[in-house]
């Protein structure tokens, strides 16, 4: 059923800093809209329940993309296809960029935002299984100021996170620590574009002496959120990879991740193409050396 | 109500909607250009894609009020005058339009690639039109198409 349009209103502030004050003085009232790809989907399957929206597009405080020597920092309205245009994300962080490549398709990777992605909290969000192998941190900002947390800790539950009602996400910080790192991304979906995924993997791995130094793997689509897999990590840490290693891995994996049946697939299937990914992404560090 | 000013195909315009209108509509029914086609409204099938400030969007996601100020183009303004667009006569050409419903997102979502990667190899213009669906031609004849303009424009 459509949406009843008078019952919506969205209202264009002038600046970043009259949007802060808006969120401020009403709290909860008004919801920002970036790029709106996953609101206007709801709105006209006449299922948004929140009706007053604030375009915050257009703030340049939210634009762009800075390198330093430690960070990549990107403007929490950095589209995907931006994304995937910038040499440094390319060269350091392709995972990113093929969660950037693998989201809808070319309009939908050109309105839709990295911190779009990022506060709109689904646990089957393409970008967030990347950002979790990275050392990434948010910067929230208020009336009161701005703070930092570190990512991992930002989504609490399903749909929740720890941003208040008066806070924006304005930035996203990643330390330029990849070099040498396996990294391996990918989405399964019903089909390769336009598809929400079934299971998305994220990995990233330091090998030394043919050790596994440091190993970090998350997995979107299979929990209320998206989940590093903090104990499988553990199994492979310090580890060569041998067949009977890859074995075990696969085995804490399936005990760690509670995947649901929900309409795109199942729990059994879901922990049968994670256990299928890892495999993957570890014989292809293997092969590597 | 609110008044969104904004260039469509090169003219100015001051279009009256409601804020959370769909540019989609918008478009159809307050500017009049039908050219652009609603398929599925959830940004699933590209019938409605449109370039907004050059890059292409499908218009049933865009809230009218974002695009204040804004550059659109629609399928009408991709023809100069009476000439069609490469990519428009190789449709014809080629039988790469059938029931007509795909065709206008299909030939901007080529257009756009054209305009990003000019000598695409089929592989690429699978990808650039990825976010498109057609129920008639099975595509093929579609892909030929962008490749037959490709050909028709390095001439």
């Amino acid at each position: 059923m459509r949406a009843h349009l008078p019952s919506y209103e969205m209202k264009t502030p002038a600046s970043l800093r009259e949007a802060l004050k808006i969120l401020t003085t009403e709290p909860g009232v008004w919801r920002p809209f970036a790029g709106g790809t996953d609101i206007m989907v709801m709105f006209e399957a006449g299922k948004l329940a929140h009706r007053k929206f604030l375009n915050i597009l257009s703030f340049k405080e939210l634009k762009g993309i800075e390198e330093s020597i430690e960070h990549i920092t990107l403007g929490a309205l950095t589209t995907y296809s931006q994304l995937q245009a910038h040499a440094v994300i390319r060269a350091e962080f392709p995972l990113l960029c093929l969660a950037g490549s693998e989201t809808g398709a070319v309009a939908i990777q050109n309105r839709g935002t990295l911190g779009g992605n990022i506060v709109n909290a689904s646990p089957a969000a393409d970008s967030p299984p990347a950002l979790q192998v990275y050392d990434t941190e948010l910067e929230l900002v208020s009336e009161r100021g701005a703070r930092w947390i570190s990512y991992p800790a930002f989504h609490t539950g399903y749909k929740k996170m720890d941003l208040r009602p008066d806070e924006l996400l304005q930035r996203i910080r990643i330390a330029r620590n990849t070099k040498g790192a396996h990294q391996y991304y990918r989405k399964v979906g019903t089909r390769r574009a336009q598809a929400i995924s079934k299971v998305c993997f994220a990995g990233l791995a330091h090998l030394a002496g043919g050790e596994l130094q440091q190993i970090r793997i998350a997995l979107g689509s299979v929990g209320p959120t998206v989940v590093r897999l903090s104990r499988t990590e553990a199994v492979l840490k310090n580890g060569k990879i041998t067949k009977a290693l890859i074995e075990k891995a696969k085995l804490e994996l399936a005990g760690e991740i509670v995947p649901l049946d929900d309409i795109r697939s199942t729990a059994v299937f879901r922990v049968r193409v994670a256990q299928n990914l890892l495999e993957e992404f570890l014989c292809g560090i293997g092969s590597q050396n | 109500m609110i008044k969104v000013n904004c260039k469509v195909n090169g003219q100015e315009r001051a279009l009256h909607a409601h804020s959370m209108a769909r540019l989609l509509d918008v478009l159809r029914e307050e500017a009049q250009l039908t050219g652009t086609k609603e398929g599925c409204g959830e940004g699933e099938c590209g019938a409605c894609s449109v370039f907004l400030n050059g890059e292409i969007v499908m218009s049933c996601l865009v809230p009218v009020a974002q695009a204040e100020g804004a550059q659109i183009e629609t399928i009408e303004g991709i023809a100069s005058g009476e000439t069609l667009h490469a990519v428009q006569q190789a449709f014809l050409s080629n039988g790469g339009a059938q029931c007509g419903i795909c065709t206008p997102g299909m030939v901007m979502a080529a257009v756009a690639l054209l305009k990003k990667t000019p000598n695409p190899t089929e592989a690429q213009v699978r990808t650039g039109l990825s976010g498109n669906l057609c129920r008639c031609t099975g595509y093929m004849k579609i892909f030929d198409s962008v490749l037959q303009a490709v050909k028709a424009a390095g001439v």
